[in-house]
């Protein structure tokens, strides 16, 4: 049995999960997930500005606090960390933690690939709209192809105490200890998707483990000190989802469960690079306090081709805030919002789609929102997205001064104008395998 | 009775996608999650939110539902201008519809 923990569900989760982790408890593998969609954006941009940028600046300063830990136990790390550098990341891991060594994947990043490609007739056409990627391809900022478990594990063979990766999927994480530990190969499809289904379950670090859990979310002990997922895997492909003793919230079957359902599609054909894993075969049984044992879990071939996380610039958003008191508040913010609505019309200004949301009202929920009688307070909420830069800058002089020359009682403009921001837009394609190839490169 | 009486949810997003699974908290009662919480009943109640059409699959082993609200995320990801932008509250909106037991 090997013990995977994950301590990052997101670049941004709680800095302390995986201190915890590696502190707290017995564990032999630390997986930490950094990457989402709009992140590889932003660290491409990171690079552009600075090459010795572009992975999770947060990942050398861990890897340095907990080096000595990391050595005394034996815990290896496996962490997509890398970004689009994941050289840059290693290096500078390199400088903090001398004496870990590092094995860095790459292949996963296309960027300066795509023309040949698209010369080679790869149209990567939008697997929502069916756009070919030509289209936009003068705004391309990122693109990167899914990589699996396989080039993780082939980098955890070198004996790395450090693996760093870049758009590896999250999953790929948790699977890539157990295809090195048990030896599991491509065509153990039932064992791969186990361990893919092992992975969703702890991806989202604490989501498993009573966070943002509607189980009697009131009586979950101890939130402070929340415990992160733990897989006790097998190499027969059974696994328990558990945390530390005496860490703060709860695993159960029902919180195991609500994590299974997050972010799910088809739920009979989960593709990852390494299988495709079928959710309706999954069984979940207590194993005693904070444990869930799961079981029976069924796969088939993965697919042929790999999924490809593509961001491109597309167009600039602005969203601005004021605040309205009673007496009716509601009626004054949506008499603003008309009044705002009007100078922009005056202006001659149009754009790509303005909304407007009633924070404390309808924000959320928009029609589904139970109707709210008089609330004592609303925040008005208008964005405006549009191409023209020029257009959605415009608007963000047009709310504070509603504080003088609108109905009354605004307030909550202290931070002045709404900034503009770029928006970055994600685009997935499917790519043939074969067009990507990873490698493995140890630095000591 | 409201959904939220035998069931609990958690939704998410892909894209301009949004999902919500629902779980029942008891076995006997995934039944009627079956019968009542059907994809068109479920568009029906999110109404304009949802300008796509929604999807649903079976988790019987799971005692569960998963929903595909598509198009439901003013363009989701980072181009949406909702506040929630990511659907985080649609689950826990499902659990005021009214059901029959």
């Amino acid at each position: 049995m090997i013990r995977i923990g994950n301590g990052q569900g997101f670049w941004g989760d709680w800095l302390e999960a995986p201190v915890r982790l590696v502190e707290q408890g017995p564990l032999d593998y630390l997986i930490l997930d950094y990457l989402a969609e709009v992140t590889m954006s932003v660290l491409q941009k990171q690079k552009q500005a600075d090459p010795t940028r572009g992975y999770a600046s947060d990942f050398p300063p861990l890897m340095a606090r907990l080096a000595p830990k990391l050595k005394a136990n034996k815990i290896k790390v496996v962490a997509n960390a890398g970004g689009v550098n994941p050289r840059g990341c290693a290096e500078a891991v390199r400088k903090l933690a001398p004496e870990l060594k590092i094995a860095v994947v790459t292949g996963d990043d296309l960027y300066d690939g795509i023309d040949d490609l698209m010369a080679r007739g790869h149209e990567m056409r939008d697997m929502d709209t069916g756009a070919p990627l030509a289209t936009v391809r003068d705004r391309i900022q990122s693109a990167n192809a899914y990589i699996g478990a396989f080039p993780l594990a082939e980098a955890l063979a070198t004996g790395a105490d450090v693996v760093i990766a870049g758009r590896s999927t999250d999953t790929a994480l948790a699977l890539a200890p157990m295809v090195h530990e048990f030896g599991w190969g491509p065509a153990d499809y039932s064992l791969l998707a186990s361990g893919t289904i092992a992975g969703h379950i702890v991806e989202c670090g604490a989501q498993c483990t009573g966070g943002n859990s509607q189980c009697d979310w009131q009586t979950i002990p101890d939130m402070a000190n929340i415990g992160y997922p733990i897989i006790e895997a097998e190499a027969d492909g059974t696994f328990v989802i558990t945390k530390h003793e005496g860490t703060g919230g709860r695993v159960t079957v029902d919180t195991v469960k609500e994590q299974l359902l997050y972010e799910l599609g088809d739920p009979k054909r989960y593709l990852t690079p390494d299988c495709t894993a079928d959710f309706t075969s999954i069984q979940l049984a207590s194993d005693g306090e904070n444990r869930v044992r799961v079981h029976g879990i069924v796969g088939s071939e993965r697919p042929p081709t790999l999924k490809l996380s593509i961001s491109f610039s597309d167009g600039w958003k602005s969203i601005g805030t004021l605040v309205y008191s009673a007496p009716d508040a509601l009626a004054k913010a949506r008499a603003a919002d008309l009044i705002v609505r009007a100078r922009l019309a005056n202006l001659g200004l149009h754009f790509e789609e303005i909304r407007t949301e009633y924070f404390g009202v309808n924000a959320c929920n928009g029609p589904v929102a139970p109707p709210s009688a008089n609330p004592p307070e609303v925040q008005l909420r208008i964005g405006v997205r549009d191409a023209d830069r020029k257009a959605v800058d415009r608007f963000t002089r047009e709310l504070i001064p509603l504080v003088l020359n609108g109905p009354p009682g605004a307030t909550g403009f202290g931070d002045g104008r709404p900034a503009v921001r770029e928006i970055v837009a994600y685009w997935s394609a499917l790519l043939p395998r074969e067009e990507v190839t990873t490698s493995v490169e140890v630095f000591e | 009775m409201k959904l939220s009486q035998i069931a609990h949810t958690r939704s998410g997003d892909k894209g301009d996608t949004a999902n919500i699974g629902v779980i029942a908290w008891r076995e006997e009662d995934y039944a009627i999650l079956k019968r009542e919480l059907t994809a068109q009943r479920v568009k029906a109640y999110f109404g304009a939110l949802v300008q796509g059409e929604v999807e649903r699959f079976e988790l019987p082993n799971l005692g569960a539902l998963n929903f595909l609200l598509h198009r439901s995320l003013g363009g989701g990801g980072t181009v949406t201008l909702r506040l929630d932008a990511q659907g985080k509250t649609y689950g826990a909106a499902l659990l005021n519809m009214e059901i029959d037991a």
